[in-house]
């Protein structure tokens, strides 16, 4: 098996994911890049288990975990999002910068 | 013998301790406490000299280790000797009728148990100096004395003149005590100990050089103590304290230490011809200059205190002349002469309310008992006979006398220039005592007040101190009274026939034009005031010129650099950090986007240098 295919496939779908989260303007875009990044770490982890003939086959193990822990994230990060939509109106993530140092101009 | 010694040191300073921690109210326990203590001290200290004096091995030493410095040790010990014993019985007298008298003069006030326990506090140091068998221990009493001047002259806290006379004499005396102590030090770190009997008995044994350098430093401590120029200025100040207190310091304390030291320390002073010739020299410039703005005061007590000056330099002439017992002779003769001037000068003060003698007079009808002894104090310091201070003072000039011509150890041009001077200040001590006694005893009272009634008190300390007034001059007529009792056999204490025709008829002319003038015009001054000698000749000017101004703008200087220079670097810094961190700060955007993509950029960077290095 060529395991080239499967790590150019996955560094491509990361960068993707990186250009998503540091990007995006909308919440829930941002959400999604997040999940294509750790797909990206899933291909690659269960590309390796094959790869190497892990008899105990952790690379699959993990890829389950990271799935698991994905769907919860999407879980908790939505709902964020969803409360964020009905206290702004927006969820336009340029526009959340309450924590900005005060008396310091936005650019 | 020696546990006397301890006992009466211990007394006062005991009292003393009693004396702070009793409440500020308990005005009658604390003049039992002080009185009490004193009393017992006072007692004991007559014990004591009897007991010495008795003795023909006169020199008895107690002493135990305080503390060690690799060679040296720190002794706390009494050392009693003929010299030792006559102070302490004047210092006790002196101090237990200044306490009886402060008791009625201070009647009205609040700070009276505290100035009570000072007193005793002050008397105890003295009792450290006279009786010390050790030179630290010695600086240590010389130390509590001059915080006590301080606490004392600064007694009443209301009036705007007390602080900065109590702070001057604090700071003069100072001046000298540096001196005093490197005195000191060098004296014992060359002599390898501080006890004062080893010593002396060293002296001749010690580099000469080293000596007269210790002794040159330890005449700046007895200058500025004792109030010879240049470090008199503070004595004439120091008036604004309570005026028993002046009495104290002027008579048994303080003033009284600087000549005692030199006495005790003399076998030192012998050593090279230079700190004697220094000693003659600032004597015979305190002697006139003392006399001479003593003529031009106007305010009793500023006239007693330049008297004061005037007389201490006499003890530092006749030390410079090589006879220490005439010194102590008219060091004694001194305390009773002006501790009776300064209590009586109280009871007028106290009467009347008023000091200036411009506004006073006629008081002769007023107060008798006042006049009376008020006259033997002034004719003792006047130095007529035969009262004590023409014996002492004629012990001085006669022993000044003797050595101008050769005869005695000292040099002889300091004994031509301590004679000379005596004489001429024998004529100016007569002129304004007599002045003072005029102004304020005759003529029509000045001010229609009736002078108030006078406490028995007050009046029995006057009586009590006339009795030595009058009397003491004895003692230094038989050779084995007081040179018996000093140790120095062979010294003539008696008057000299030539010094003492010379200055009785100094003393009586200049006693004669002063009433001759006076009785032209009574109500007016027979010596007018020059502003020279009423300012006394601008010295304390000089002093703010070289010392005071260029000390001040050297503390503002330095103030300034506080404020400038290290406030500003430790404010710089605060600042400094404020300003960076706000624009710091600005990194701080609020949007999340922009934080990761620094983390993002930061591991890339991390990244790349660990593949690289």
């Amino acid at each position: 098996m060529h395991i080239e295919l499967a790590v150019v496939l996955a560094a491509l779908l990361f960068s993707i994911g990186v250009y998503g989260v540091l990007a995006r303007r909308n919440a829930v875009l941002v959400l999604m890049s997040v999940e294509l990044m750790l797909n990206a770490v899933n291909i690659n982890l269960v590309a390796f288990d094959v790869w190497l003939r892990d008899t105990l086959h952790s690379g699959q193990t993990f890829a389950l975990f990271v799935v698991a822990l994905a769907a919860a994230e999407v879980g908790v990060g939505l709902a964020i999002v969803v409360q964020v939509y009905r206290l702004r109106g927006t969820v336009a993530i340029d526009d959340l910068d309450e924590l900005t140092e005060p008396g310091v101009h936005r650019d | 013998m020696i546990e006397i010694g301890w006992l009466v040191l211990a007394l006062p300073l005991v009292a003393a301790a009693a004396g702070f921690a009793l409440h500020r109210r308990a005005r009658r326990g604390a003049a039992i406490v002080a009185v009490g203590a004193l009393g017992l001290s006072t007692a004991l200290s007559a014990v004591l000299a009897a007991g010495v004096l008795g003795q023909p091995e006169r020199v008895v030493e107690s002493a135990f280790t305080i503390a060690r410095f690799g060679e040296l040790r720190v002794q706390a010990g009494v050392r009693l000797d003929g010299l030792a014993v006559v102070v302490v019985v004047a210092v006790c007298v002196v101090a237990l009728l200044v306490q009886l008298y402060s008791i009625a003069y201070l009647h009205d006030d609040n700070g009276y148990p505290c100035y009570a326990a000072e007193v005793s506090l002050f008397t105890g140091a003295m009792l450290i100096v006279v009786l010390a068998a050790d030179l630290v221990m010695l600086v240590v009493g010389w130390e509590i004395m001059g915080i006590c001047s301080y606490l004392l002259i600064g007694h009443y806290r209301d009036l705007p003149e007390s602080r900065p006379a109590a702070v001057k004499a604090f700071l003069v005396t100072r001046v000298g005590d540096v001196g005093f102590l490197l005195g000191v030090l060098l004296l014992g770190v060359a002599a390898g100990t501080f006890g004062i009997g080893a010593v002396l008995a060293n002296a001749g044994a010690l580099p000469s050089a080293t000596v007269t350098v210790a002794c040159l430093l330890l005449l700046l401590g007895v200058a500025g103590k004792s109030a010879q120029f240049p470090l008199h200025t503070w004595l004439p100040d120091a008036m604004v304290g309570p005026t028993p207190i002046s009495a104290l310091i002027h008579a048994a304390t303080m003033v009284a230490a600087g000549v005692y030291v030199v006495a005790r320390l003399f076998p030192l002073f012998r050593v090279g011809p230079l700190p004697l010739a220094a000693l003659g020299v600032l004597a015979a410039i305190t002697m006139l200059l003392g006399a001479l703005v003593a003529l031009a005061q106007d305010d009793l007590k500023r006239v007693l205190a330049w008297s004061t000056v005037s007389q201490i330099a006499y003890m530092t002439g006749g030390l410079a002349v090589g006879v220490p017992a005439a010194a102590v002779f008219h060091l004694l003769a001194h305390a009773a002469f002006k501790a009776l001037l300064f209590l009586a000068a109280g009871c007028v003060l106290h009467a009347t309310g008023q000091s200036l003698m411009s506004r006073l007079g006629g008081l002769r009808q007023a107060m008798p008992l006042v006049f009376v002894t008020m006259t033997c104090g002034l004719a003792a310091l006047a130095g007529l006979p035969p009262f004590a201070g023409f014996f002492s003072k004629e012990a001085v000039l006669g022993a000044a006398y003797e050595t101008a011509r050769g005869h005695g150890e000292g040099t002889p041009w300091v004994g031509w220039l301590v004679l000379v001077a005596g004489l001429l200040t024998v004529a100016l001590t007569a002129a304004y005592a007599t002045r003072l006694w005029l102004r304020t005893f005759f003529g029509a009272a000045r001010e229609d007040t009736t002078p108030k009634q006078v406490s028995s008190l007050m009046l029995g300390s006057l009586v009590v101190l006339a009795v030595p007034t009058v009397v003491l001059g004895a003692i230094g007529l038989r050779s084995r009274w007081l040179a018996g009792w000093l140790d120095a056999p062979g010294v003539a204490l008696r008057p000299e026939a030539v010094t003492t025709a010379l200055s009785t008829v100094l003393g009586i002319a200049a006693i004669a034009a002063v009433v001759l003038a006076w009785r032209r015009a009574p109500d007016r001054d027979p010596i007018r005031p020059r502003p020279l000698l009423a300012r006394a000749f601008y010295l304390d000017d000089v002093q703010d010129l070289l010392v005071v101004g260029p000390y001040r703008r050297f503390a503002a200087e330095i103030a300034d650099y506080d404020t400038r220079v290290i406030d500003g670097a430790v404010e710089g810094y605060g600042t400094g950090a404020a300003v960076l961190s706000r624009r710091l700060s600005r990194l701080q955007t609020g949007n999340v986007q922009t934080y990761a993509t620094v983390v993002l950029g930061a591991a890339v960077v991390l990244a790349v240098a660990a593949v690289l290095l």
